[in-house]
């Protein structure tokens, strides 16, 4: 066996927070930083190995025989390296964004809250570099030990109530999920050997009815956590509480494993169960897409209105998932990268307004453009992102999303580009107010009158990367999107459905 | 002898352990009823060891266990007594309904 | 066969790039840019529009079948089955709106290092200034509609940027948050039109969407007609997106000259000619925009026949103007080159009214009431002359440029429909009506305001007014003879020049209407002379003979009530779809609050009620904690016995 790339990749972030641990504390944020650009490049290089190089690097160990479970990493496919990408991308932007973060009772310090970013990434690196279910399921549930402690060890007042809340949740889904797993490891079992990995499972017939209540566990497991209208509402609650660095993280990556989760399971394996759905999974992501944008435009609260946002857009990532073209479903994978990233950015800026002002109420702020102008300009780009603007990568995700389900569902898919018009109100409307018009007194005494509480390098540093990469794959989508294609047609393959043909070229 | 006579006499001895749990008071005297009950149990082991056994020999399976239970009680004894001493030595009573305070 | 080959041409990308290049330089350096910035700004400009002159020169030198050129830069995505790359049309038509924007563009920036001289970010300014070029090039140089829209979406930026650009100012703020937003209602429609032509013809580009345009059903293109209609209302304000032009002109006047008035607002109007394909094969389509333009048409006019802010009359009659093209455009046929002809000049002479506007709000301490101007003829002479010549221009006064532009637009109209035609004259009448209006009060007539030496019985404002600096009146200048000349030189020229790309199918035929003799033998031409005379008495007797003009605006009859207030535009909009909208996301708010969240946490309340209830049985009695456990053993035994006996 050749040398396992992918846990190496997996379990250097864990190493680190465990390096965190023993060294003494004045240098720990930076040692935790080393860890994290260590991780980055080599995140880096192996996807560019593995898509330019075109090199396998799939590791197959069996783990507990008598479940069927196997220790198998990889193979990293477009949809596994976007989002191995955008988690080892973001983290690092995300630790030098929360250097100075302490927890209100100053009880714990920055060390830990590096060591549990890194044991998140870790696990979540594992989670989408699986290539067995039990495998998946272990380190899917197993984010939220870490989340649980970022969150109620560093958020705000109502922390413990947003961390309970969140673990609730999310334990719901995970003990769904668990009975699925078994379930389909009992079917697997049935028809033959008993295995967990993908490509066995993909060889089990689920075409029954307890297929359909395995395929539809998951199914809520993934909506749980993605998440979508009505389970949804620990997200805003988490996100309020977090520090804007946990709840980019959460947001970012954490909850992409709902949308990994539904085309790795759920469409993978249970074909013919999706397809059945399709079409109300459709209905149920559009009415997500307009809730969550509906409800953040009336939002008070500057971290409730971008946690609604993102409710919003993984409505957008379930229509293009179950709206069974190559192009939606790319154009849905393309979305989970750049949300990342637009996401991160606005909950960044508006950590940083918080920072300053001590509150996340909208209504606190007025002017702030005046005397933070950099700080304006980058959650201006973070919400023009989050809006789709051409230009980012999230448009043509987004277009992707529309123009391609357009193709299976005219009606629903012509009623979600409403969604282009809400996303500016919620996006414009709070920009207007918190930073346009008179410089308001509040304002002045926390930000002092001139633009010398404007950003400084250290944040600079953490957004901007960010934004080129952002403003890069909007204009030069296709180094990215080729890859992601080519799952997303393996995917349709899996799912024995075949692209809707333009009606002209079908007549020729 | 009919095993089952050992088997009457095992259910006796357990009848009258758990009786006496649920009726005295006195901590001490519940706790030798849990006693009675353990070696009523340890009296049905040995017995089915035996019936298992049947014609072909001799079976130690269910002996060891009745001493693993031995070793067991012993050992709840010494950790029981010493409960039960303490509360006593606090509270100059060895009444069970006087220690309540385990609950919601 | 066409120019790619040639590297002017093969380096096309450089347009654009060019001027994004200077916005980010602009942009991220800010204040530190803050001494040359708008030197920078200009510079890059300017090179775009040398760039695009010669690119202009190249193609006008070239045979006419080769002229049309496509320029593939790299591929932007190719995902299933969609084939779509980054690739630069330049032919017959974008190359003319390369040079109006580069061209008008340029002068607007000289004129800005004047106007915005005493901004402290005026660098950020250029720089915003850059990015709308760089855009709006982007807009008519792309080679599908996806790459279009990005252009498209692009000048919705700048132009939002630039709206609320003093953002201090709260109204600034909104108008460019409502820009935004109703641009992007518009926008939806762009997007399904798009993913229409995506699942009937498979792709956005041009050349393939035309190519397949005659075998798109008649319902479907007629669909697409009407989506592509909606994006053009949203971006060139046209009936029912009309309402965010008005507030626009919070921004800062050279923004309104470059972008609500020149370029952006007519990329309605280029989409629609682009499309002619599709519109030509999809009538039902073609006549809904002429009929959202005649409204419009009339709409514009009626507003700006009773506003008192300058500039608010002229957006008024920037929408009326661009109702005349937008006719056109519907009208179809030769009229496509009547309405890229009256964009062309409109964007000459409009541009040239609106800083000329701004060069008298320079001098009147950035007042825009003109009951509070009058008489101002005198101190600046050189803006009231070029003022003057765009006055002539969109009258129609004989020979000057929109004369020819609207003449024909008015000729095509009859050839169309009377009660169009009609419409269409009325129009002419209510332009120079409105027009004169604005003139006699800016210019002429009783000064209503005073020196700041002079005795002041009747407590009128005071002001200094003086001519603006050469950096503001050279773009005047140069618009001005623009606004003379451009008609005539363009008259016989333009039609034959865009005949390629307006009707494609017949490339060697030529039907493009009347040449200088005919305009003046057309009955139509004399009576909508007559008309036009008519209207500049009516502004006379209303406005003229040193009449006394209020300074407060008196008691209005209804007709200028309605006008004043926009048609009620905003009235309806709130009432019949921001209001019962912004309700509604309360109401959502709510309910996830209420309802989603209080059955979750109320579930949660209920399992702990229900614990706080059984927990009573824990009564730390070590007895009836045995008690219960024999009960429980016996249960149990008795389930298993009897599960033995059955």
């Amino acid at each position: 066996m050749s040398f396992p790339l992918l846990t190496v990749l997996a379990v250097l972030p864990l190493f680190g927070a465990a390096v965190l641990l023993i060294v003494p504390k004045p240098m720990a944020r930076q040692v935790g930083l080393v860890f994290a650009l260590a991780t980055l490049v080599l995140g880096v290089v192996t996807a560019l190995l593995a898509t330019v190089g075109g090199r396998d690097f799939s590791e197959t160990l069996v783990w507990i025989k008598t479940f069927g479970a196997h220790w198998a990493l990889g193979p990293v496919d477009g949809l596994a390296l976007v989002m191995v990408l955008a988690t080892v991308i973001l983290v690092p932007f995300l630790l030098i964004a929360e250097w100075n973060t302490v927890d209100l009772d100053d009880k714990w310090s920055a060390r830990i809250y590096f060591a549990l970013v890194l044991v998140t990434e870790s696990l979540a690196l594992f989670a989408f570099l699986a290539n067995d279910l039990l495998l998946f399921y272990v380190f899917f549930e197993a984010t939220l030990i870490p989340m649980y402690f970022l969150i109620g060890g560093f958020g705000g007042k109502r922390r413990g109530y947003a961390a309970i809340k969140f673990l609730l949740f999310g334990l719901g889904g995970g003990l769904i999920m668990l009975a699925a797993v078994v379930g389909a490891g009992a079917m697997s079992a049935r028809q033959g050997t008993l295995s967990l990995l993908y490509s066995d499972l993909r060889l089990v017939d689920f075409n029954n009815g307890f297929g359909m209540a395995i395929f539809v566990c998951f199914l809520i497991a993934f909506a749980l956590k993605n998440p979508m209208v009505p389970f949804h509402t620990w997200l805003p609650d988490a996100a309020e509480e977090g520090t804007p660095g946990s709840s980019a993280l959460l947001v970012g990556v954490l909850d992409k494993l709902g949308t990994f989760g539904m085309i790795r399971v759920c469409l993978e394996l249970f074909p013919d169960a999706s397809r059945q759905a399709g079409q109300i999974m459709v209905l149920l992501g559009l009415i997500s897409m307009i809730w969550g944008a509906m409800a953040a435009i009336a939002q008070k609260n500057l971290m409730r209105m971008i946690a609604f946002t993102s409710v919003s857009h993984f409505g957008f990532i379930v229509i293009g998932i179950f709206s069974f073209t190559t192009v939606s479903l790319s154009g849905a994978m393309f979305y989970m990268f750049g949300h990342a990233f637009s996401t991160a950015i606005l909950f960044l800026a508006a950590g940083f307004l918080v920072r300053r002002r001590g509150t996340a109420e909208i209504a606190a702020y007025g002017g702030v453009q005046k005397v933070a102008p950099m700080l304006a300009a980058v959650f201006l780009i973070g919400g023009l992102s989050s809006l789709a603007l051409p230009g980012f990568s999230s448009f043509v995700a987004e277009f992707m999303v529309i123009a391609g389900s357009f193709a299976r569902h005219p009606i629903l898919a012509g009623i979600s580009s409403i969604g282009v018009v809400l996303s500016a109100m919620y996006i414009l409307g709070t920009y207007q107010k918190v930073f346009t018009g008179p410089v308001t007194d509040q304002v002045v005494n926390t930000f002092g009158a001139d633009t010398r509480r404007d950003l400084s390098w250290r944040e600079r540093i953490a957004v901007g990367p960010l934004i080129a990469l952002l403003l890069f794959f909007g204009f030069f989508p296709q180094p990215l999107l080729a890859p992601i294609a080519d799952t997303a047609a393996t995917t349709m393959h899996q799912v024995g459905l075949a692209d809707p043909t333009p009606t002209l070229k079908g007549n020729n | 002898m009919s095993p089952e006579n050992y088997l009457i006499l095992s259910a006796i001895l357990f009848s009258i352990g758990i009786f006496g749990v649920m009726v005295r008071r006195n901590a001490l005297v519940a706790f030798m009823s849990i006693e009675l009950m353990l070696n009523a149990s340890n009296l049905a082991l040995v017995t089915f060891s035996n019936m298992h056994a049947g014609n072909s020999g001799f079976v130690l399976d269910g002996q060891i266990f009745a001493f693993f239970v031995m070793v067991v009680a012993a050992a709840e004894v010494v950790v029981g007594l010493a409960i039960i001493v303490s509360i006593f030595r606090t509270r100059r009573s060895a009444s069970v309904d006087d220690a309540s305070l385990l609950k919601f | 066969m066409d120019l790619s080959h040639t590297i002017m041409f093969s380096y096309a990308w450089l347009l654009i790039a060019i001027p994004l290049a200077g916005a980010t330089i602009l942009l991220l350096l800010g204040s530190a840019a803050k001494k040359w910035g708008h030197w920078l700004g200009t510079a890059v400009a300017l090179a775009s529009f040398v760039y695009g002159a010669c690119l202009f020169a190249e193609m006008f030198l070239a045979p006419a079948e080769q002229r049309a050129t496509d320029v593939p830069v790299y591929t932007l995505i190719d995902v299933g089955t969609w084939h779509v790359t980054f690739g630069l049309l330049i032919d017959q038509l974008s190359v003319l709106f390369i040079l109006l924007i580069t061209g008008v563009g340029s002068l607007i920036h000289i004129y800005s290092i004047g106007y915005m001289a005493h901004d402290e970010r005026r660098s950020r300014f250029f720089g915003y200034l850059n990015l709308f070029i760089a855009a709006m090039l982007l807009l008519v140089t792309a080679d599908s509609y996806l790459l279009m829209f990005f252009g498209w979406e692009g000048v919705g930026l700048a132009s939002y940027l630039l709206i609320s650009f003093w953002q201090e100012r709260p109204a600034a703020a909104a108008a460019g948050k409502k820009a935004f937003v109703m641009n992007r209602i518009g926008d939806l429609g762009v997007i399904l039109a798009m993913s229409l032509l995506f699942t009937t013809v498979g792709s956005v580009q041009y050349s393939e969407v035309f190519a397949a345009a005659n075998r798109i059903p008649v319902a479907t293109a007629t669909l697409i007609g009407f989506f592509l209609l909606l994006g053009a209302c949203g971006k060139s304000a046209q009936v029912p997106l009309q309402a965010w032009l008005l507030d626009a002109m919070e921004g800062p006047t050279p923004v309104s000259a470059l972008i609500h008035a020149a370029t952006m607002v007519t990329a309605g109007v280029y989409v629609i000619t682009r499309s002619g394909a599709i519109f030509d094969h999809a009538p039902a389509a073609a006549t809904g925009v002429v009929i959202v333009g005649t409204v419009t048409m009339l709409a514009g006019a009626w507003i700006g026949t009773s506003k008192d802010d300058i500039k608010k009359a002229l957006a008024g009659s920037t929408m009326s103007q661009i109702g005349y093209m937008m006719m056109a455009a519907g009208i179809g046929g030769p009229a496509y080159a009547y309405a890229i002809f009256h964009l062309l000049t409109h964007g000459f002479f409009k541009a040239n009214m609106f800083l000329g506007a701004g060069s008298v709000m320079h001098g009147m301490d950035d007042d825009v009431n003109m009951r509070r101007m009058g008489g101002l003829a005198k101190f600046m002479r050189i803006t009231t002359v070029t003022f003057a010549m765009g006055y002539l221009a969109i009258i129609g006064f004989p020979l000057f440029s929109g004369f020819f532009s609207k003449d024909h637009i008015i000729v095509a109209a009859f050839g169309y429909n009377p009660v169009i035609g009609i419409c269409a004259m009325i129009g002419a009448l209510i332009t120079a009506y409105y027009m004169t209006r604005m003139m006699l009060l800016t210019f002429y007539g009783k000064r209503r305001w005073v020196e700041p030496q002079e005795a002041n019985p009747n407590r009128l404002p005071v002001r200094h007014p003086h001519e603006s600096p050469l950096t503001m009146t050279i773009p005047l200048i140069v618009l001005a003879l623009f606004s003379i000349g451009a008609g005539l030189l363009m008259n016989h020229w333009i039609g034959q020049w865009l005949h390629p790309v307006t009707d494609p199918a017949h490339p060697h035929e030529v039907t493009f209407g009347e040449g200088l003799i005919e305009a003046f033998t057309n009955p139509l031409a004399w009576i909508t002379l007559v008309l036009v005379a008519i209207g500049i008495g009516l502004g006379w007797l209303v406005f003229g003979r040193n009449r006394d003009i209020p300074l407060e605006a008196p008691r209005p009859n209804l007709a200028e009530q309605i006008g004043r207030n926009d048609l009620y535009g905003d009235a309806i909009n709130n009432a019949a779809v921001v209001h019962p909208f912004l309700a509604g996301t309360e109401g959502v708010a709510k309910a996830d609050e209420g309802i989603i969240d209080g059955v979750a946490v109320g579930s949660a309340g209920v399992i702990g009620g229900l614990s706080t209830q059984l927990k009573r049985a824990q009564t730390g009695y070590v007895r009836s904690y045995a008690v219960t456990m024999t009960a429980g053993v016996i249960v149990v035994g008795l389930v298993l016995i009897l599960g033995q006996l059955a």
